[in-house]
Parts: structure tokens; C-alpha cells; sequence
């Protein structure tokens, strides 16, 4: 008897997605366990970002479906999925913290409106989530008065207090000067170790190699190979993602 | 040089007019304050549906826009005070004016407020859908403030041209500034009383005029 495969926290089955004439994704499949780190690479264009985006629907899927802890995120009714994406944490490669408001603001407004939290609660916890990415100290500063890496961490904390079931990284890092880089991977680095489930889109090959469980390998709308990241960077199959791996290393060199 | 002053700024007459005149301010004040809010109120709600992801929505609000932009407010303040009568609608000048206003303001301030929105990067509406806001309320919460600062400065002049514009009223005979100023002119015969309203506009005016320009000046420092 073989023991019953625990229930994914997020699956997409099938997924297409085509823009006019362009098939972006074609039959995509991935499971992601609880508590897992799933890291997603491949060239530009490859659709990895907009698989993320299908994800908590910012695209519309053209077919297949996305389940979160079992609950299907497409074919429902608008209110339903505002819910679901209470669920769904989304960190943005430009940040898009709201400009006109604090970094705690920014933080507890989508648990008012959204949630219904009490504003004390709501407080104490974007309070906790500041604290946890180390800008505590930086609750009402404007977005304008921080670096692109302290507002990037802001923008974890306002996903974070709405206490998703699985979070959504898409080029978190692409944005940001250098040196700013390592403040936010540290930030992921917390939270998987504190077992947050994570899928992240980016170029951190080495962030991959360290923190990842599975690397994901895309290209031109499907994906070509998946592993461990010892296989995936140590020992690659594919042509494909051989070629990219030593482009990549390229640039970085 | 006496005749100049006589003719212009005769204090005299304007004394005798001053309490008509004040009467007709406070009018002009009414006017401006009931049509400022009802433009505003109607050029959000078109700017809204302007914005709008419904084709259904959107064109009628674009149709509106132009229409209303693009008729002389004189005319739709004619026609709806001596026009709607001949179907047996009679409406009172201030009622009249406040229509005409209505149609011909949120026009503007539709177009306004709808720049403000269109200049919001796409991102902010994302991250607030993202993180459950329905559509409303990302309006509500991220988007329209962020649109209404931008477009502050606009918002103003605008304001500026309806205080202005609210004049055309005294051709409905409403008793504003304009036309008690026309009324002492007429009775003293003499044109001081409208060299008066013009000062009293511009003692209206010149703080918000200030204002603007100091925003106007803010904003392309911290440009």
C-alpha cells in the first residue's frame, strides 16, 4: 500500500497560455509540496514569469488549471478569487509599493480592506512582518525615502501579513543596484527556513545552487528539465539547458 | 485724466453700488460652490467609467466627454433655460445654471481625472489586485489618490475657469456679481461698478491663482 500523496499547496495542471497567435505556455505541469522551494530559470521569453502571473491570475490562463491546497483558483466568481489571492503572495520585480503611503501603510491597508483586520491588529502585524525583513525601524518612512532593496522588502512584508499559503517571486532581484541584492535573498533565505513555500523567477544562479529544493528549467513555453539543483547546474541533459547554463556563466564571468 | 477716472473708478458710485454688488458675490459664491462640487462628483464618475475595461462602459462616457467639451456652455445655458420651456419644462436660472454646469464640467474635469488615472503605472493596480483588493477598492485605496495628487495643479485651473465662467449665469438673469455689476452700470450710467466686479474676481482669484503657480513651480523642481 502506498501511503496517499500529500495534497500539493500549489498545483497547475495543463497549463496553456496564448497571447493572439503566440503560444506562451504549452501543457505546463508542477506540483509544489508544502514548505518547498521552487526555483524557476531560463531565457527571456521562455514564459517563466508569465506562468508565476497565471499563478494568481494577472494572466488569464487559456486553459489548464491551478489549484491551491486543492482549491481551484480558475472558473470562479471575482469575489471568490480576491480570497484566493489573499493565499497567493505576489513579490514584483519594480516593487509597486503605493508611493503615497508609509512603509507600515503600505503594509496593513490590503489587511483592512481585504481581510477586515482591526487596524490595531493590523498594525501589530505589519509591525512583526517589518521586523522580520529588518525595517522595523523604517515603518513610516514614504517608499521615496527608501533604497529599491529596503522597498523591495517592504513589498515581502505587505505579501507576508496577509499570511499566504505560498509566495510568488517574479525577478525580485533584477531591479536592484549590486550591492542591495544580498539584503532581499537573505530576506528568502528567512523565509525558507522559517518553511515558507516559494516560487521564485531570477537570475541568482547562485541563490539557486544554495537555497533552492527543485530548479525548474524553462524554454520557449515548456519545461525542458527539472531537478535538484546539484543535477540541474551539476550534471544538465538537455542541449538546451546546457546551452544556457554556459551562456549564463558567460555573462557572469 | 478726470474723465477716465470719473468713468472708471468713480468712488462715489461705487460706494452707492457696493451692498448690490456684495449681494451678487455672495450669489457668484453659492454658484460656484454647488457647481464645483456637482463638476467634480460628475467628472469622477465619467472619468471612472472612461477608464473602465468595458467597452460597454467606456464609449458612452467618451461620446459624453467630447460632446460636452467640445458645445459652448453659453449655448446648453440657453437652450435648457429658454429652449425647455417650449416642452413644458420650466426651470428656475440657478437650476438652469447648475444643469448647464453640470454637462459642461465633469466634461472637463473627466478628462482631467482620466489623465491622472491613465498616468498611474500599471504595476500599482496589479499589486493591489494581488493582494485581494477587489477593483473598487484598489480605485478607491491606490489608484485615485495617487491620480488626484498627480493632477492637483490641473484640478485648480479648472477650478479657476468655472469661477470665471459662472459670469455667463447673468444672461438667465441670475442676480450673481456679473450681473448686479451690469445693473449699477445700467442704472448710474457710469462703468465703475464693473471695473468693481472685475476686483472683486480678482481678490477671489489671486490666492488660487498663487497657489497654483507655487505648485506648478513645486512640481517641476521635484521633477
Amino acid at each position: 500500500m502506498t501511503a496517499a500523496q500529500p495534497l500539493p499547496t500549489l498545483e497547475i495542471t495543463a497549463l496553456e497560455k496564448r497571447f493572439g497567435e503566440t503560444q506562451v505556455l504549452r501543457s505546463i505541469d508542477l506540483k509544489v509540496q508544502n514548505g518547498e522551494l521552487v526555483f524557476v530559470i531560463g531565457p527571456s521569453g521562455s514564459g517563466k514569469s508569465t506562468m508565476l502571473r497565471c499563478c494568481n491570475r494577472l494572466e488569464e490562463p487559456t486553459s489548464g488549471a491551478i489549484h491551491v491546497s486543492g482549491k481551484p483558483m480558475l472558473g470562479i466568481p471575482r469575489k471568490e478569487l480576491d480570497r484566493m489571492r489573499l493565499q497567493v503572495g505576489m513579490v514584483f520585480q519594480g516593487f509597486f509599493l503605493y508611493p503615497h503611503l508609509t512603509a507600515l501603510k503600505n503594509v496593513t491597508l490590503a489587511q483592512r480592506k481585504a481581510l477586515k483586520r482591526p487596524r490595531a491588529e493590523a498594525e501589530a502585524r505589519a509591525l512583526e512582518m517589518l521586523d522580520k525583513v529588518g525595517l522595523k525601524h523604517k515603518a513610516d518612512a514614504m517608499p521615496s525615502e527608501l533604497s529599491g532593496g529596503q522597498q523591495q522588502r517592504v513589498a515581502i512584508a505587505r505579501a507576508l501579513a496577509l499570511d499566504p499559503k505560498v509566495m510568488l517571486f517574479d525577478e525580485p532581484t533584477s531591479a536592484l543596484d549590486p550591492e542591495l541584492v544580498g539584503s532581499v535573498l537573505k530576506v528568502m533565505r528567512d523565509l525558507r527556513e522559517g518553511g515558507m513555500t516559494m516560487i521564485v523567477v531570477s537570475h541568482e544562479m547562485q541563490f539557486a545552487r544554495e537555497a533552492a529544493d527543485r530548479v525548474v528549467f524553462m524554454d520557449g513555453g515548456v519545461i525542458v528539465e527539472e531537478g535538484p539543483p546539484e543535477e540541474i547546474f551539476g550534471n544538465p541533459k538537455s542541449d538546451r539547458l546546457k546551452a544556457f547554463l554556459s551562456r549564463v556563466s558567460g555573462e557572469a564571468a | 485724466m478726470d474723465t477716465i477716472i470719473d468713468a472708471f473708478f468713480n468712488i462715489d458710485i461705487m460706494r452707492q453700488a457696493t451692498p448690490l454688488l456684495l449681494k451678487g458675490a455672495w450669489v457668484t459664491l453659492q454658484l460656484c460652490a454647488v457647481v464645483i462640487l456637482l463638476g467634480l462628483c460628475g467628472g469622477l464618475a465619467l472619468a471612472l467609467l472612461a477608464s473602465s475595461r468595458s467597452a460597454l462602459l467606456r464609449l458612452p462616457a467618451f461620446v459624453f466627454i467630447d460632446i460636452f467639451r467640445a458645445i459652448p456652455p453659453l449655448i446648453l445655458l440657453i437652450l435648457i433655460y429658454a429652449g425647455l420651456p417650449f416642452v413644458g419644462v420650466r426651470v428656475p436660472p440657478f437650476v438652469a445654471v447648475c444643469i448647464a454646469f453640470l454637462l459642461n464640467n465633469s466634461a472637463y474635469f473627466a478628462e482631467i481625472f482620466r489623465s491622472g488615472i491613465k498616468a498611474i503605472p500599471r504595476g500599482q493596480m496589479e499589486a493591489a489586485r494581488a493582494t485581494g483588493l477587489s477593483p473598487s477598492q484598489a480605485q478607491a485605496w491606490v489608484i485615485l489618490p495617487q491620480a488626484i495628487r498627480n493632477v492637483l495643479p490641473d484640478l485648480l485651473s479648472n477650478v479657476v475657469e468655472i469661477v470665471k465662467l459662472t459670469s455667463i449665469a447673468s444672461v438667465v438673469s441670475l442676480s450673481e456679481l456679473l450681473y448686479s455689476a451690469n445693473m449699477a452700470r445700467a442704472v448710474t450710467y457710469n462703468s465703475s461698478p464693473l471695473v468693481m466686479a472685475a476686483g472683486l474676481y480678482l481678490l477671489l482669484l489671486w490666492p488660487l491663482v498663487r497657489v497654483i503657480s507655487r505648485f506648478q513651480r513645486g512640481l517641476s523642481i521635484s521633477h
